[in-house]
C-alpha cells in the first residue's frame, strides 16, 4: 500500500468522484434491500409466522393456490395418519372487508386476510393483548396492521356480504400480513362464513372444507402416497410464498433492479481503474524498471481498489440506514441485517471483480518505456 | 568490429567482483527485412568508480545500451556483466532483482511518481525489496543532504524545478548502493548551467560510492565531467 495509499490522497478528487458514485448506489442498495424485505414482510409474514413446514394444496390448484384450492376434512385426517408426517391441521386462507360497527373507529372501512385454524391447533396465535381463538365465539385475533387502523382489542367488526359480527379479542403486535393485508386469525367455522359469504348456519358440505392442510413433515419424509390418495400436492412453505398475491412479482422486480445496479456499480468500477490504470502506464513502467516485480505492483493496485470500495460502501451504507430508519412506517420497508450485509457484500466483490479486469492490464506494461523519451 | 578489438576498452578491475562488462552484445530488433541491428558487437567495461560517458546522436543505439546493461532487454547475441554476476544468463525474475538490488537508473527528465514526496521516491526502491527499515530512512536523508535537496525532502515532484528533479532521480538510484549506476540523457530538460551542475554531482557520487556508471548524452557539453568518453555510431561503440 506504500504507492497506493500515497495515490488516493494525491489524486483524492478522483477518487472521491468515482467513491460517490459506489456509495450512492450503496444507499441505493440498502433503500432496495429494505424495500423488498418490506414487501416481502407486507406479502408474506403471516405465511413465515406459521409453525408448518409444508402445505399440501388440491393438486388441481397450480398457482395463486389460497384462493384455488379446497381440501376435504378426509384429506387433513388421511395427512395425519401419513407416515413422516408429525402435524396435519386444516387451514384457510381468504381475504375480506369489513366495517367497524362498534369501537372508536365507527364506520371504518378494514381490509382482513383472514386466517381460518381450529383454536386448539399448533396454527393458532398467541396474542400479547387480550384473549386466544374460541371455537364457535366469532371471536377474531388481530394484528399490528389492523390495529394501526384504529381497531382495538372489544371492538366489533361487521364483513360486508355475510354480515358476520366479528369481535376482537386478541392481538398479536406484530407486522403479520399476507398480499399487503393485515393478518386477522379466525377459528375454522368463522374462516368459513367469510370464506363463502354466508350468515347463519353452514351448510354441512362448507363445514367439511378448508383452504389447504397445514403439515410439519419430518425431514425427508416421502408423502407420495399419501399425496396421491387426496389428490394433494405438497409444497414447501416457502414454495407457498410465490401463490400470495403480488409476491413473485415484487420479489423478481426488486431483484432485477438491484441486479442492473450491481452490475453498473461493477462497471463504473472497472472504467474508472481502466482510465486510472492507462493513466498510470508510465509510472508502472518505471516501477518495474526499478525492479518491482509485477505482483507487487498489482497487489499495491488490488489494495487500492478494496480500500476504496471498502469505505465508499460503508459511507453509502450508513447514509441508506439513516435514510432507511425514516422510511420504517412509512412505507413497506424493514432493515434486515443479513439482507444489507449481502447488498454492500456484493457491491464490494462485484466492484472489485470489475477493477481486477482493470488493473490486469498492468501485467503488459514493458518496463523498456521507462527509457528514452517516448512518454 | 569483433570483440577481440574492444578489449582495450574493458578496465582492468571491471572483470571482478565489481563493476560492469559487456562482451560482443549485439542486439537485433525486429525480424526479416525490418530487422535493424541497433547493438552491433559491443564491447564496453566500466570499473567501480569509473565514469563513462557515451555520446551519439540519436537512433544509434544509446538507449539500447543502457535497456541491455540495465537488464531491461536481453541481446541476441554476446554477454552482461554486473558485479560478477553474468546478468545475461538470469531468468526474466532474477533480472528483475538484479535491477532493483544491483542496478541504479537515472531516468530521462527523472520520472518520478506524481504523489510521492522527494523523501518518498527514495524510500520507494527499499519498500519494493521489502527492507523499509530505520537505517533506510536514516540513508535516505544523507542522499537527500548529498544532493543538497534537505529543504525541499517533503516537497513533490510538482513542486520542484527540472534541476531539483534530477537530483531526486539521482538520490533515488543510489539509494540501493548499487554497482552500476546507469544515466539516460540526464540534461534533456536542463539549460546549460544547470545540467553542467547536474553532471558534476553525478560524476562526484560516482568516485564517491564506487558505482560503475554510463551516462548517456547527446550533449557534447558535458562530457569533460566524465573519465572515458565513447562515441557511438549506428550500433557500433568507438
Amino acid at each position: 500500500m506504500f504507492l497506493a495509499l500515497r495515490d488516493l490522497r494525491f489524486a483524492r478528487g478522483r477518487f472521491a468522484l468515482m467513491g460517490a458514485v459506489v456509495a450512492l448506489i450503496a444507499v441505493l442498495g440498502v433503500l432496495l434491500s429494505g424495500l423488498a424485505s418490506g414487501l416481502a414482510d407486507a406479502g408474506i409474514s403471516g405465511l413465515r409466522a406459521l409453525p408448518v413446514t409444508h402445505m399440501a394444496f388440491d393438486e388441481k390448484a397450480t398457482s395463486e393456490q389460497f384462493s384455488r384450492s379446497t381440501v376435504e376434512q378426509g384429506d387433513w385426517q388421511a395427512w395425519s395418519k401419513a407416515p413422516g408426517v408429525e402435524r396435519a391441521e386444516p387451514f384457510g386462507n381468504t381475504l375480506t372487508n369489513a366495517q367497524v360497527t362498534r369501537g372508536a373507529k365507527k364506520g371504518e372501512q378494514v381490509n382482513l386476510a383472514v386466517f381460518g385454524m381450529a383454536p386448539d391447533s399448533s396454527l393458532a396465535p398467541s396474542p400479547s393483548r387480550g384473549t386466544g381463538l374460541e371455537e364457535g365465539s366469532a371471536g377474531i385475533v388481530i394484528t399490528r396492521e389492523i390495529a394501526d387502523l384504529g381497531v382495538e382489542v372489544g371492538d366489533v367488526l361487521t364483513a360486508d356480504k355475510s354480515e358476520v359480527r366479528l369481535k376482537v379479542v386478541g392481538l398479536v403486535d406484530e407486522t403479520v400480513s399476507y398480499g399487503h393485508i393485515g393478518v386477522a386469525y379466525a377459528d375454522l367455522d368463522t374462516w368459513r362464513h367469510l370464506h363463502y359469504g354466508l350468515p347463519g348456519d353452514l351448510p354441512e358440505a362448507a363445514r367439511r372444507q378448508a383452504t389447504a392442510v397445514a403439515l410439519t413433515l419430518e425431514p425427508g419424509a416421502d408423502v407420495a402416497v399419501v399425496e396421491k390418495a387426496t389428490a394433494t400436492r405438497a409444497d414447501t412453505k416457502e414454495t407457498t410464498f410465490g401463490a400470495s398475491p403480488g409476491y413473485t412479482a415484487e420479489s423478481s422486480t426488486m431483484a432485477l433492479i438491484k441486479g442492473f445496479l450491481y452490475a453498473i456499480s461493477a462497471l463504473v468500477v472497472g472504467a474508472f481503474f481502466t482510465v486510472w490504470t492507462v493513466q498510470r502506464k508510465a509510472e508502472i513502467a518505471l516501477l518495474k524498471a526499478l525492479g518491482a516485480p509485477t505482483g507487487y505492483i498489482l497487489r499495491d493496485a488490488l489494495a487500492q481498489v478494496v480500500a476504496v470500495l471498502v469505505g465508499a460502501t460503508a459511507v453509502g451504507t450508513a447514509v441508506g440506514l439513516a435514510l432507511g430508519s425514516v422510511m420504517i412506517g412509512k412505507a413497506p420497508f424493514s432493515l434486515s441485517a443479513p439482507a444489507i450485509a449481502t447488498s454492500s457484500g456484493l457491491l464490494i466483490g462485484l466492484g472489485t471483480v470489475g477493477a481486477v479486469v482493470a488493473v490486469r492490464r498492468i501485467t503488459a506494461v514493458d518496463p523498456l518505456t521507462a527509457l528514452g523519451a517516448t512518454r | 568490429m569483433t570483440t577481440t578489438s574492444t578489449d582495450h576498452r574493458i578496465a582492468p578491475d571491471a572483470a571482478g567482483s565489481g563493476g560492469l562488462r559487456l562482451d560482443g552484445v549485439t542486439l537485433t530488433l525486429g525480424d526479416g527485412d525490418s530487422a535493424v541491428t541497433a547493438l552491433d558487437h559491443v564491447g564496453l567495461g566500466v570499473a567501480p568508480g569509473e565514469f563513462v560517458a557515451v555520446v551519439g546522436p540519436s537512433g544509434s543505439g544509446k538507449s539500447s545500451l543502457l535497456a541491455v546493461a540495465g537488464g531491461l532487454q536481453q541481446p541476441t547475441s554476446g554477454t552482461v556483466h554486473i558485479a560478477g554476476t553474468e546478468l545475461t544468463a538470469l531468468s526474466d525474475k532474477e533480472r528483475t532483482a538484479a535491477r532493483r538490488r544491483h542496478i541504479g537508473f537515472v531516468f530521462q527528465q527523472s520520472n518520478l511518481l506524481a504523489s510521492l514526496t522527494v523523501r518518498e521516491q527514495l524510500l520507494l526502491p527499499l519498500h519494493i525489496d521489502g527492507r523499509l527499515g530505520a537505517a533506510a530512512r536514516t540513508r535516505a536523508d544523507e542522499l537527500i543532504e548529498a544532493v543538497g535537496l534537505t529543504h525541499r525532502a517533503g516537497s513533490r515532484p510538482h513542486q520542484l524545478s527540472g534541476g531539483e528533479r534530477q537530483r531526486v532521480g539521482l538520490a533515488r538510484a543510489l539509494m540501493t548502493s548499487p554497482a552500476v549506476l546507469l544515466v539516460d540523457e540526464p540534461t534533456s530538460a536542463l539549460d546549460r548551467v544547470r545540467s553542467a551542475e547536474a553532471v558534476q554531482l553525478i560524476a562526484e557520487q560516482t568516485h564517491e560510492r564506487g558505482t560503475a556508471t554510463i551516462m548517456v548524452t547527446h550533449d557534447t557539453a558535458i562530457m569533460d565531467a566524465a573519465d572515458r568518453v565513447h562515441e557511438m555510431v549506428d550500433g557500433r561503440l568507438s
